[in-house]
């Protein structure tokens, strides 16, 4: 540790002139990045014809009038569809990809290489090679429509990801503190919420945030299986697109509200996500 | 054995969190009316998001039914209906279709016939409905959709450049004097563009006006034996007129441009003329969206060898036959369809936003008159003066003007549209992109010949 500690303070000293290129690169990038979000947020507060001229319009009268028309288009109902299917798939996810790292990690199983690389080769098949087979069953079923359905999709899509990203938390919770309290006389189950959970905070946190991000911005599968009880966010969004008349502005709006909760989220477990997926950098 | 034992607790435990959420979730998905719910799936256009600002009105006179809109763009609407009707999904109550599809589905036994709701329907007035969208919209006589409004195709050009620039646009002009106005306007380096065209690929996109310039040129896709007729001299011809006057004077990057494009580009005053759906007027005479309200001028479809060669499109409203009340499905499409709605619309939100193109009635309502002064007659006429059982100069096996009305067509005209496309963004020759797109219709074609 002390040697990290001491070489990194050498290269604190260093920094010169490199170091500023280095940093005016990295402002750069993340202006770069950041722009696209910054201009569709600039924009929905545009009227649709400043938001359409052929020269981008940097200064106009800004008006809330987009957004009172994002919301008296029935916003509301697919945020709760949204919030439903995301909260209850991370749960489930969270519910079955716990053990299921566990099993994979710290009290591997049989061919755990094998079941790993099943849990990710579930995710190379594009999924629109599987769309008609689904809307097929869904009919069937008569889960189209359904909202459970995409909570039973999201939670399928988000389990193999959780499972490797949990997997990777784990391999790194040092084998000598879960020896120390099977000592101290705690089961696996007491080691498992006493010991194991508390370290894995951070990591259950990140994987968490990933699932809710996925899920929300799910377009695809809601697109296809939902209609007008199940629909989703993402759905709501491309209502706003016409192919008679202008409507940046308005799409400008209603995309900056679908953004919104998942930047929240975002920031909530700022602290946490970053303690999360830098925990593989700290042995 | 005792790992086992642990791995079952655990388990059993996921178990039980999973079901709790389920339990605790399914609370949050109640609600629902206790009488008929219909859901409605629509075309996101300005029109559409009208009637669902109205529906409130039905829903007052309707207390038992409660309405649901899914509104979607286009392409996406056009898949998701398709998908649902065909294979009797039956999320639906009432579908937004068009003049391609009625037909096909009335055909394939998809729909319900609406002929014997519209006759006891008091005061729907059938005859009111414009003859040619109504024709399109029935099969063997029957209605099977019921238009929301209906579009033809015609020309606008800015009155004031073309005073500034002496020069006169014709009362029916010929393509070949359009193409010589365009050259007189067209002028890049001042941001202006001679003429609008699409070139976005998509048979709704630049296959529209360009099947046009086809038929009128007296060019088809296929003649009475399905032998597909794309390398014709004729149909090369009226391409490579499409093609090059995108090029030489249309906007840069057409390859690209659809529809939106050219709204933006025309209403923002940057083109001198513009050849595309007469459903433009909603948004260039809107002075919220258009810098150029009151300066247009319009004019039917340019021609070279027939009398008139707009198109006819129409959005409009079927039932599928999995629609569990069609009775209340109908009582919503009458509202939504009937002259008092077009009169609603226009108390309501003004006139110049009534849905064009559904009835003769609202071409004689003095209001819309009054608003609507410069483009209602050609509109008007427009859709009289086209049938799309006979819009080429020679015969063919088909119906349509601006599409082949065979369910093949979505698949070929958009990879045909591909070709256009490219031809428009030079990367391949007109007589490339007809060779290869040929070779498509021909397939096509031969799949018809195998079964006659």
């Amino acid at each position: 540790m002390a040697t990290a500690v001491g070489t990194a303070a050498q290269f604190r000293h260093r920094r010169h002139p490199g170091g500023t290129v280095a940093t005016i690169a990295t402002w750069v990038i993340g202006f770069l990045f950041f722009f696209p979000v910054l201009w569709m947020v600039v924009t929905a507060f545009k009227q649709e014809v400043d938001a359409s001229t052929d020269t981008p319009k940097i200064f106009f009268t800004p008006t809330l009038d987009q957004f009172r028309g994002v919301f008296d288009s029935g916003f509301w109902p697919y945020v709760g569809n949204s919030m439903f299917a995301v909260v209850v798939s991370t749960i489930l996810v969270l519910v079955l990809a716990v053990p299921a790292a566990y099993a994979v990690s710290i009290r591997p199983v049989e061919k755990t290489q094998d079941v790993l690389f099943f849990f990710i080769s579930t995710k190379m098949l594009p999924v629109v090679a599987v769309i008609v087979p689904l809307y097929v069953i869904a009919q069937r079923i008569g889960m189209l429509d359904n909202i459970w359905f995409l909570v039973i999709l999201f939670t399928s899509m988000n389990l193999p990801i959780a499972v490797w990203m949990l997997r990777s938390f784990m391999v790194e919770v040092p084998g000598e503190v879960l020896e120390a309290a099977e000592v101290d006389g705690a089961g696996m189950f007491a080691s498992f919420r006493e010991v194991l959970l508390p370290m894995l905070a951070p990591g259950i946190a990140a994987t968490a945030l990933i699932c809710v991000i996925f899920a929300w911005n799910e377009f695809f599968f809601s697109f296809i299986l939902t209609a007008a009880r199940a629909g989703t966010v993402p759905v709501f969004l491309v209502g706003f697109i016409t192919s008679e008349g202008l409507f940046f502005a308005q799409l400008s709006a209603a995309a900056t509200m679908a953004a919104l909760p998942v930047v929240i989220a975002g920031w909530v477990a700022q602290k946490q996500l970053v303690r999360g997926l830098s925990m593989g950098a700290i042995k | 054995m005792a790992a086992v034992h642990r791995i079952r607790a655990v388990v059993g435990m996921s178990a039980c969190a999973a079901l709790a959420a389920g339990c605790a979730g399914a609370g949050a998905l109640g609600g629902g009316s206790d009488g008929t719910q219909l859901v409605v799936a629509i075309v996101a256009n300005p029109q559409m998001e009208d009637a669902i600002e109205l529906s409130d009105r039905f829903e007052e006179e309707n207390p038992d039914i409660d309405l649901k809109f899914v509104s979607l763009p286009e392409n996406e609407a056009r898949a998701k209906i398709t998908a649902s009707v065909a294979t009797g999904g039956g999320e639906f109550d009432v579908v937004m279709i068009s003049n391609f599809e009625t037909p096909q589905w009335a055909e394939n036994d998809w729909l319900v016939n609406l002929q014997p709701l519209v006759d006891q329907t008091d005061g729907y007035d059938p005859d009111d409905l414009i003859p040619s969208i109504r024709d399109a919209l029935s099969y063997e006589g029957d209605l099977y959709s019921v238009p929301f409004y209906g579009e033809s195709s015609f020309l606008v050009y800015r009155k004031d450049l073309f005073e500034q620039a002496g020069l006169t646009m014709p009362e029916q002009p010929t393509w070949d004097e359009v193409r010589e106005l365009a050259k007189e306007l067209h002028d890049p380096e001042n941001g202006m563009t001679g003429i609008c065209l699409r070139g976005l690929p998509g048979w709704g996109e630049n296959l529209a006006p360009m099947n046009t310039v086809v038929n009128t040129f007296g060019g088809r896709w296929f003649d009475e034996d399905w032998n597909a007729q794309l390398e014709s001299p004729k149909f090369k011809e009226a391409t490579k007129f499409y093609v090059d006057m995108v090029r030489d004077y249309g906007i840069s990057g057409a390859a690209a441009a659809g529809y939106g494009e050219c709204i933006t580009r025309y209403s923002q005053g940057q083109a001198a003329m513009w050849y595309d759906a007469t459903a433009m007027v909603s948004t260039v005479e809107s002075p919220d969206d258009s810098l150029v309200v009151g300066k247009n001028g319009y004019v039917p479809a340019p021609v070279k060898e027939t009398d008139a060669s707009g198109w006819l499109y129409s959005w409009s409203l079927a039932i599928p036959k999995s629609a569990d009340d069609p009775e209340a499905s109908w009582k919503f499409m009458d509202w939504v369809t009937n002259k008092d709605y077009i009169k609603l619309v226009g108390e309501e939100f003004g006139w110049e936003r009534v849905p064009p193109g559904s009835r003769l009635s609202t071409y004689e309502l003095p209001e819309y008159r009054e608003v609507a002064e410069a483009y209602a007659d050609p509109t008007l006429e427009a859709l009289s003066s086209v049938d799309q059982s006979d819009a080429t100069v020679d015969p063919v096996p088909y119906t349509g003007i601006q599409f082949v009305g065979i369910p093949e067509f979505q698949d070929l005209g958009t990879r045909v549209a591909q070709q256009i496309s490219a031809a428009i963004a030079g990367q391949i020759s007109v007589d490339e992109a007809l060779a290869q797109s040929q070779r498509y219709a021909r397939s096509v074609g031969e799949s018809y010949q195998e079964d006659e």
